[in-house]
């Protein structure tokens, strides 16, 4: 039989220790555990700081007493190994514990046992706890806006709809997996915009737009039966001169007015809000900014110093400035640099402010890309007898872009988290929507259930958006 | 010089030159129209409204450039607590993303993970409209340690009455100077002869030592003012003396530090694990001690990679201080692209005054982290 101290617990007489040592650990835990789920006060016959500090003595001496290495037991073990390796440690994870009892039962009360979440008025909620009936009752408005109740279903519709076509890519055959990426970057994006336009905003069914559209099908079409070596000459006249003709002459009038009948009731953008309008210009701004950021990421690494400076002056001015001041500027400022006649929706404007601004962060992300590819790619490239876009396109892009997914999944989660700033215009998106129902007087005092609500609505999305891009930054991982 | 070479240059400057021309043309004309004319003079108008927290004397008798001021002093206020705070939590939490106790490394992961996935604006909404406005009233306000008082009103803390603060400022900038000489002489002692001199200590020492040499001998004299509760009406307190935090300035500080900090820890750790293996088990083959291995050798490269992204982070913050305006803060954005503007109807002067203000900041600091970088990075023979 060793002789036992039990300043320094050692293997040999492993359960003299382990037993108190638990027994106490345990005990310690019991206290707080009772005290906070049932406020009994097992230690109310000690004085008031010793009864309050006992629980942290115990575990303490408990977790010393079983702090013995290499016991040969593997639960132990696990536990010296991860939340006992020495005194502070030990200190620390006591804390920690206790902290997560003590507050476990009021989130539990104010989340679900004294809340209310039936009945439709402010008189519902009586109890203490969290008043979901609010949510409940302003759930459609959070989504939604102030857009019309019976004109919902577009909405859910298009989103539906884009979400199915977005996700075409996850289906397709080996067969069509080289046209993704020309699906993704023009069509996807063309078909999106017509959703938004046709069905969410209900506009007309000949515009602009659908001219240009037209007129790129036509040229396209025609395009693949032109020589390449006049290919860049061809797109450059070609589908313009088709939408000037489709526009002004072979539209007759008969077909214009035609062109003016709307198939639904136009929405104005001022009414669009809630959570779909957060969605909707995360969306947009994301499909504009990338394209916009790798051209000037391309620019500011140009030979051509008037290309590469004005790269920089633009990357360098919204890099500088907080978004916000960009989005006062669109609000209060652009209008006067239009003419007087024209006219910008407010939604296009916050949707151009917010693109341009992201763009100046993907183009700094994407330049680390192609800054960190090694120089024997370009001149292998060069020596193949590739021109800069062949180049780029087929040798230094595809490596830059995998090297910069985590930098670019980063950049749109700022993105998404920068929607709210657009209370600024007079867009309300879901938070703006918040501050809009906690001033309506019949639902006062409610704040902190509306924010805890958007705050686990933005976790989810923007949690779900970073481990997706883990995702495909392992799927795309190439050795080097 | 071909052909291929000069017609993009050529054509992108035309472009720009368009777009440029075609808006300040449309601008003429509109200012035109509304009978604006464009300038600056505007500035030493009286400005004819009032801010509710000023660190400078300020009132409607003073001009929109004093206006102007008092927003910029405030966003710089709030930028630099936010600023000290945000560094303390991300250095703690990312220190602690890497202990081996799992516990530990899971509360600060699942922080992280928390705060840096919710909006920043919606973060000082809460903070604002939620938890703030569930402090008591100042009448019933319990004190912290019987001098400070939290409350729905704000918070307030004792102040320091001065005399003599110049001495007392002059003896912290002597403490400062003598440090860097300090500092300067144990390089060159550790380049020389590799004994090692007690910085830290020493330093510490300096900055208590000469300002209480100034306490003593230069008469310097300092009492603090206590905020006392005082009657304003039948039902309306509030307290008087003392300093006085606004609510708007606690709830953005912290908002601010809270979320930025989840992004300095990141740095941080990224930092300490970029370190290699290899540096630290050599450093302790030639027998330096633990203290000496983290001083010398780990720390120096770690902070090569902690410094620029974490600069940048402040800048972030400085940027997203600008969210002030949302909370009614009176930070530059509020002040004077909102009030001031409001008030003069100078739509372009205005926002590129505030735009350009931040510019001028962010490019301040980024031409001295380049310097930084430049002078801290590893030298290749």
């Amino acid at each position: 039989m060793n002789k036992l101290n039990f300043l320094s617990p050692d293997k040999n007489n492993l359960y003299t220790y382990l037993y108190p040592g638990i027994g106490l650990f345990s005990l310690s835990i019991l206290i707080v555990f009772l005290n906070s789920f049932f406020s009994l006060d097992l230690t109310s016959f000690l004085p008031g700081t010793i009864s309050y500090f006992l629980p942290l003595i115990l575990g303490f001496i408990g977790l010393h007493l079983i702090r013995i290495e290499y016991s040969g037991i593997k639960f132990l073990d696990i536990i010296n190994k991860n939340i006992n390796t020495n005194k502070f440690n030990a200190l620390l994870s006591l804390l920690i514990i206790f902290a997560v009892i003590k507050s476990l039962p009021p989130l539990l009360s104010w989340f679900i046992i004294d809340a209310n979440f039936a009945g439709d008025s402010k008189d519902a909620c009586s109890g203490s706890g969290a008043c979901w009936a609010y949510i409940k009752t302003w759930f459609n408005r959070f989504m939604y806006g102030m857009y019309p109740n019976a004109e919902q279903w577009r909405i859910n519709l298009s989103f539906i709809a884009l979400a199915f076509l977005g996700g075409v890519g996850f289906f397709a055959t080996e067969k069509f997996k080289k046209y993704l990426t020309l699906y993704y970057v023009v069509v996807y994006p063309i078909i999106a915009f017509l959703f938004i336009f046709f069905f969410i905003s209900g506009g007309p069914i000949f515009f602009d737009f659908s001219y240009g559209i037209i007129a790129a099908v036509i040229s396209i079409i025609i395009g693949f039966f032109i020589p390449s070596k006049f290919k860049m000459y061809y797109f450059l006249i070609i589908p313009i001169t088709i939408y000037i003709l489709l526009k002004y002459v072979f539209f007759y009038e008969e077909l214009i007015e035609l062109g003016k009948i709307q198939a639904f009731e136009w929405v104005e953008t001022g009414a669009w809000g809630g959570l779909s309008l957060t969605f909707i210009v995360s969306f947009f701004c994301l499909i504009f900014c990338f394209p916009v950021g790798l051209f000037l990421s391309l620019g500011r690494r140009s030979d051509l110093p008037i290309i590469k400076y004005i790269s920089i002056g633009f990357i360098e001015f919204w890099r500088g400035v907080p978004l916000i001041t960009v989005l006062f500027m669109s609000s209060v400022m652009f209008p006067m640099f239009l003419p007087e006649d024209m006219f910008i929706d407010k939604l296009v404007r916050v949707i151009i402010a917010i693109s341009l601004f992201e763009a100046a962060y993907v183009a700094e992300v994407i330049r680390g890309g192609l800054q960190a590819l090694p120089r024997g790619q370009y001149d292998a490239a060069k020596s193949l007898g590739m021109g800069y876009w062949k180049m780029h396109i087929f040798v230094i892009l595809p490596q830059a872009l995998k090297l910069v997914i985590p930098g670019i999944a980063n950049t749109f989660l700022a993105l998404v988290k920068d929607t709210p700033l657009i209370f600024v215009v007079g867009l309300l998106e879901i938070v703006g929507m918040l501050n809009l129902a906690k001033t309506n007087p019949e639902w006062l005092g409610f704040a902190m259930e509306g924010y805890v609500f958007a705050s686990i609505v933005f976790f989810i999305i923007c949690y779900a958006m970073s481990k997706y891009s883990y995702n495909l930054e392992q799927k795309y991982k190439t050795e080097r | 010089m071909n052909f291929k070479k000069i017609l993009p240059q050529l054509l992108t400057l035309v472009v720009v030159i368009l777009v440029f021309g075609f808006f300040s043309y449309n601008a003429q004309v509109n200012m035109e129209n509304r009978g604006i004319t464009f300038g600056y003079g505007f500035l030493s108008q009286e400005s004819s409204f009032d801010v509710q927290f000023s660190l400078i004397e300020y009132d409607g008798s003073h001009s929109y450039f004093r206006a102007y001021l008092v927003g910029l002093l405030n966003t710089i206020l709030v930028s630099v607590i936010g600023i000290v705070f945000a560094t303390i939590i991300g250095v703690v939490v990312g220190i602690a993303r890497l202990s081996n106790n799992y516990l530990i490394e899971r509360t600060a992961a699942i922080y992280v993970e928390f705060f840096r996935n919710i909006p920043l604006l919606l973060q000082i909404f809460f903070w604002y409209f939620a938890a703030l406005r569930a402090l008591p009233l100042p009448e019933k306000a319990e004190p912290i340690f019987g001098v400070f008082f939290l409350t729905i009103k704000g918070f307030f803390v004792p102040a320091f009455v001065w005399n003599n603060i110049d001495i007392f400022t002059y003896s912290v900038i002597a403490a400062i100077i003598a440090i860097v000489f300090v500092r300067l002489y144990a390089k060159k002692k550790q380049e020389n002869q590799g004994i090692q001199t007690p910085v830290l200590s020493i330093s510490i020492g300096l900055l208590i030592i000469l300002p209480l040499l100034s306490f003593f001998l230069g008469g310097v004299d300092a009492s603090v003012e206590i905020p006392v509760i005082e009657q304003l009406s039948k039902t309306s307190f509030t307290f008087k003396g003392g300093l006085k935090l606004p609510p708007e300035l606690i709830s953005l500080a912290l908002a601010l530090s809270l979320y930025t900090a989840t992004f300095i820890a990141e740095c941080v750790r990224a930092g300490v694990q970029g370190v290699s293996k290899g540096q630290k088990e050599a450093a302790a083959s030639i027998g330096l001690t633990p203290n000496q291995v983290l001083k010398l050798v780990v720390m120096p490269q770690a902070l090569r990679i902690i410094i620029p992204p974490t600069t940048n982070q402040y800048l972030n913050l400085t940027k997203n201080s600008s969210l002030a305006a949302a909370i009614a803060y009176p930070d530059l954005v509020l002040v004077f692209a909102g009030t001031a503007l409001m008030q003069t109807g100078r739509a372009i002067e205005i926002v590129s005054i505030t735009m350009l203000t931040y510019l001028t900041l962010s490019i301040t600091i980024s031409i001295f982290m380049n310097w930084y970088n430049k002078k801290i990075a590893i030298k290749e023979k």
